[in-house]
C-alpha cells in the first residue's frame, strides 16, 4: 500500500515552473530517494510533501488522506533540515523532546522517551549538552532523533549528509538504512549524490528539470537507465554512435562504432519505445581488458590503444580508443596480481559484453 | 615587555590617554566631589557622607530618582513593545531587496536635531496644539485635554519617539539572524505559528530586546532636556536636579552625590539585564 501518493503535481514561482505534472506513489516502510542535480525540483517536492510548499496544482496524499491545506505543524511527517535546524537556545535533550509537548506526557516519561531516542542514534548521555557544543555529526543525530521521537508516517530527509566529511558520510550511510530497518518508517531522501541515492535506497526517483525522469530501484536504475541523461548521470556510461541495422521479432540490430554489429533483445529494449536513439550505452566494467590468450575467449574481441589510466588501488580506470571509434570509452579493471598495470600508449585486446548493452528510447 | 605587547600599547594609548582625562578623571573628580560639603562659598574638603545621608533622607531627591527610574522604565517598556513588530515585520515580511530601504527610512527622524523634535512634540501635545485643534475640530472633546503636556506623560511620549530607532535596530539584527529553518524545523515539529514565536523566535531574539531595553534605559534615566521642556513641575526627573545643584544652587557636592547614585542604580539596573543576556546568549 502507497503511504503517499503524488498526482499531477504542478508548482510555479512565478515565472520559473519549479515542478512539472509530478507523479509518484511511495510504499510504506519504504527508502526511497530523490535524486538529481541542483535545481531539478527535489527539495520542493520534499517540501511540498511536508507541507512547507504550496502546490499550484496537483494533488498530495498522506496515508490516503489529501494533504490539501493541511499546515506542516498538522502533517503526519518530520523533517530533517539540511542545516540541521538544531534550537540554539536549547539543550540536546530539549531540542530532542521539542515536539512532544503537545503529547501531554509526565516528566518521567518524557525524559525516558528522550532518553531512548539519544540512545537509538547513539548519543546517549548526551541530553545535558548545549546543542552549540556538538559536531557536526551529533547535530545530525540530534535531527534524527528529535524527528523520530514523534514517530512520524514518513521521515523527510533534506540533504542530510552533505555537510559531513566523506568518512562521517559512509558511517551516516549505513547508520541512516540501520535506523530505517529498525523503525520500520517511510524515509524520503532527497540528495544529489547518486552513489548515496545507490547505497541507500530501496527505489530511486531520478529528476531533472522538475520532472521525474524514472523510478526504479537502484540495481534497474544502474542497469536499465531509461534515458541517455540518467545513465549519464547514475555511475559512468559510456556512449558509442550506433547505427540501427535491422528489426525482426523484437530484437533490434545495432552496427556500434568501434563495437562491430551487435543484437539487442527485447528484454534489454527500453519498454515501450518504438524508436531508439542512434546511441547505446555501456559501463566501463562491462569491458574488460585481455590479458590471456584471446582464443580462450568466447566473448566478443575488438583492439584498442590505452590513452590515459587512473589508478585507484583496488581499481583501475583506463581510457582506451577502440580502433574505428571516435571517442575513447572508459573500461574499469580489478586490480589483481595476475593483471599488471597498463602504460599510457599500451595496445591491447578489449573484450565486452553484448548483454549489457543499454539502448535508449529516441 | 615584549614586542607584540609594546606595539599593542602603543595601539591603544591614544585611547587610553583619552579615556583617561576625559572619563576617568572627571569621574574620580565626581566621586570625590560628593564625599565633600559647600559651606557657603567655599568647599569644605573633609571627606563625609552627610551629602549621602541627605540625599537618602530628603524626600525630594527619593521623589526625584523614583520618578526618574519610574519614567524610564515606562519609556523603554513602551519603546521596545512598539520597536518589535516593526523590526518583525522589516524582518519576517520585507522582501529582502526592500529591507536596507524600510531601515533607511526609520531612521529618518535623526536627522533632525533631538532639541527640534522636542519643541516639535511641545507644538503637537500643547494647549493649542496640533492634537488638540484636531481633536476640537472633529468635536470629539469639548476642552484641550492637558494631561499630555507638562508632566510625566509627555516625557514618556517625547522620550519614546526619540529613542524608538534605537531599539527598532538592535531588535531587528537579532531577528535577521535567526535562521529561518528553525522555524520551519519548530512548525515540523507540531508548533503553530504563534507557539513557534514564543518557543523560538521570541527567545532566539531576546539578545536584541536585551540590548534594545539597555540602550533606551541608560541614557533616558539621565535625559534633562526633555522633562525639562515638556515635563512641566511633575515631569523633572533626577539629571533637572543634578544641574540645578551644580548651576543654580552652587552646590556641586550635592550635585556629584546625586549624579553618583543616580550611576549606580543604572550600573545596578544594568547588571542585571547582563546577566539576564549572559543567559540566553549560552
Amino acid at each position: 500500500m502507497s503511504i503517499i501518493s503524488l498526482q499531477n503535481i504542478e508548482k510555479h514561482y512565478g515565472d520559473y515552473h519549479a515542478l512539472k505534472d509530478v507523479s509518484c506513489e511511495i510504499a510504506e516502510g519504504e527508502f526511497f530517494s530523490l535524486l538529481g542535480p541542483s535545481g531539478c525540483g527535489k527539495t520542493t517536492l520534499l517540501r511540498v510533501i511536508a507541507g512547507f510548499e504550496d502546490v499550484s496544482s496537483g494533488t498530495v496524499l498522506l496515508g490516503g488522506q489529501n494533504m490539501a491545506g493541511v499546515p506542516a505543524n498538522k502533517r503526519p511527517t518530520n523533517m530533517v533540515f539540511q542545516s540541521y535546524a538544531i534550537f540554539p537556545h536549547l539543550s540536546v535533550a530539549q531540542n530532542v523532546g521539542f515536539g512532544l509537548r503537545k503529547a501531554k506526557l509526565q516528566p518521567a516519561q518524557m525524559a525516558d522517551a528522550i532518553n531512548e531516542a539519544l540512545e537509538m542514534v547513539g548519543l546517549a548521555g548526551f541530553g545535558e549538552r548545549a546543542a552549540h557544543a556538538l559536531s557536526g555529526g551529533q547535530r545530525q543525530r540530534v535531527a534524527l532523533a528529535r524527528a523520530l521521537i514523534l514517530k512520524p508516517k514518513v521521515l523527510l530527509l533534506d540533504e542530510p549528509l552533505s555537510a559531513l566529511d566523506k568518512k562521517m558520510r559512509e558511517q551516516m550511510q549505513t547508520e541512516l538504512r540501520r535506523l530505517q530497518r529498525q523503525v520500520g518508517i517511510t524515509f524520503i531522501l532527497v540528495t544529489h549524490d547518486q552513489e548515496e541515492a545507490l547505497i541507500m535506497s530501496d527505489r530511486i526517483a531520478v529528476m531533472f528539470e522538475g520532472e521525474i525522469a524514472q523510478v526504479a530501484p537502484p540495481q534497474d536504475l544502474y542497469r536499465r537507465p531509461l534515458t541517455r541523461r540518467v545513465g549519464e548521470f547514475i555511475g559512468v556510461m559510456n556512449f558509442l554512435n550506433a547505427r540501427q541495422i535491422d528489426v525482426s521479432d523484437g530484437t533490434v540490430a545495432f552496427d556500434i562504432e568501434g563495437l562491430g554489429e551487435a543484437k539487442v533483445g527485447p528484454d534489454q529494449l527500453p519498454e515501450g519505445a518504438r524508436a531508439y536513439l542512434p546511441v547505446v550505452g555501456l559501463r566501463p566494467e562491462a569491458f574488460t581488458i585481455v590479458y590471456e590468450d584471446p582464443k580462450l575467449r568466447s566473448q566478443r574481441i575488438v583492439e584498442g590503444e590505452v590513452l590515459d589510466l587512473s589508478y585507484y588501488g583496488d581499481m583501475t580506470y583506463y581510457e582506451v580508443k577502440l580502433d574505428g571509434a571516435s571517442a575513447p570509452v572508459t573500461i574499469s579493471m580489478k586490480n589483481l596480481t595476475t593483471r599488471p598495470v597498463l602504460e599510457r600508449g599500451t595496445r591491447t585486446l578489449v573484450s565486452w559484453d553484448e548483454g549489457s548493452l543499454v539502448v535508449f528510447a529516441a | 615587555m615584549t614586542t607584540d605587547a609594546r606595539r599593542g600599547l602603543a595601539l591603544i594609548s591614544p585611547t587610553v590617554v583619552y579615556v583617561l582625562l576625559l572619563l576617568a578623571a572627571p569621574l574620580a573628580a565626581v566621586v570625590t566631589f560628593s564625599f565633600w560639603t559647600q559651606d557657603f562659598l567655599t568647599i569644605d574638603r573633609t571627606l563625609t557622607l552627610n551629602n549621602y545621608r541627605e540625599a537618602f533622607t530628603d524626600p525630594i531627591y527619593r521623589t526625584l530618582m523614583l520618578r526618574s527610574l519610574t519614567i524610564s522604565g515606562v519609556v523603554t517598556v513602551v519603546t521596545v513593545v512598539l520597536a518589535f513588530p516593526i523590526a518583525y515585520f522589516v524582518s519576517f515580511q520585507v522582501h529582502p531587496s526592500r529591507k536596507a530601504l524600510w531601515i533607511f527610512l526609520i531612521t529618518i527622524p535623526f536627522w533632525t536635531s533631538y532639541l527640534l523634535r522636542v519643541f516639535l512634540w511641545k507644538v503637537i501635545l500643547g494647549f493649542n496644539g496640533v492634537l488638540n485643534s484636531g481633536l476640537l475640530s472633529l468635536g470629539l472633546i469639548d476642552e484641550p485635554i492637558t494631561f499630555i503636556l507638562y508632566n510625566a506623560n509627555a516625557v514618556v511620549i517625547t522620550l519614546a519617539h526619540a529613542f524608538a530607532p534605537f531599539t527598532i535596530l538592535p531588535i531587528y539584527v537579532a531577528l535577521e539572524k535567526i535562521d529561518r529553518s528553525l522555524i520551519e524545523a519548530s512548525q515540523d515539529l507540531g508548533e503553530s505559528k504563534v507557539t513557534t514565536f514564543f518557543r523560538v523566535t521570541l527567545p532566539l531574539a531576546m539578545p536584541g530586546v536585551i540590548a534594545a531595553t539597555l540602550i533606551v534605559f541608560i541614557p533616558t534615566i539621565g535625559d534633562y532636556v526633555t522633562p525639562r521642556l515638556v515635563g512641566g513641575p511633575n515631569g523633572l526627573m533626577i539629571a533637572n536636579m543634578i544641574q540645578t545643584q551644580f548651576l543654580k544652587l552652587n552646590n556641586a557636592p550635592m550635585g556629584a552625590t546625586l549624579a553618583v547614585l543616580a550611576m549606580c542604580a543604572v550600573t545596578a539596573i544594568s547588571l542585571v539585564f547582563v546577566f539576564f543576556n549572559r543567559r540566553y546568549l549560552r
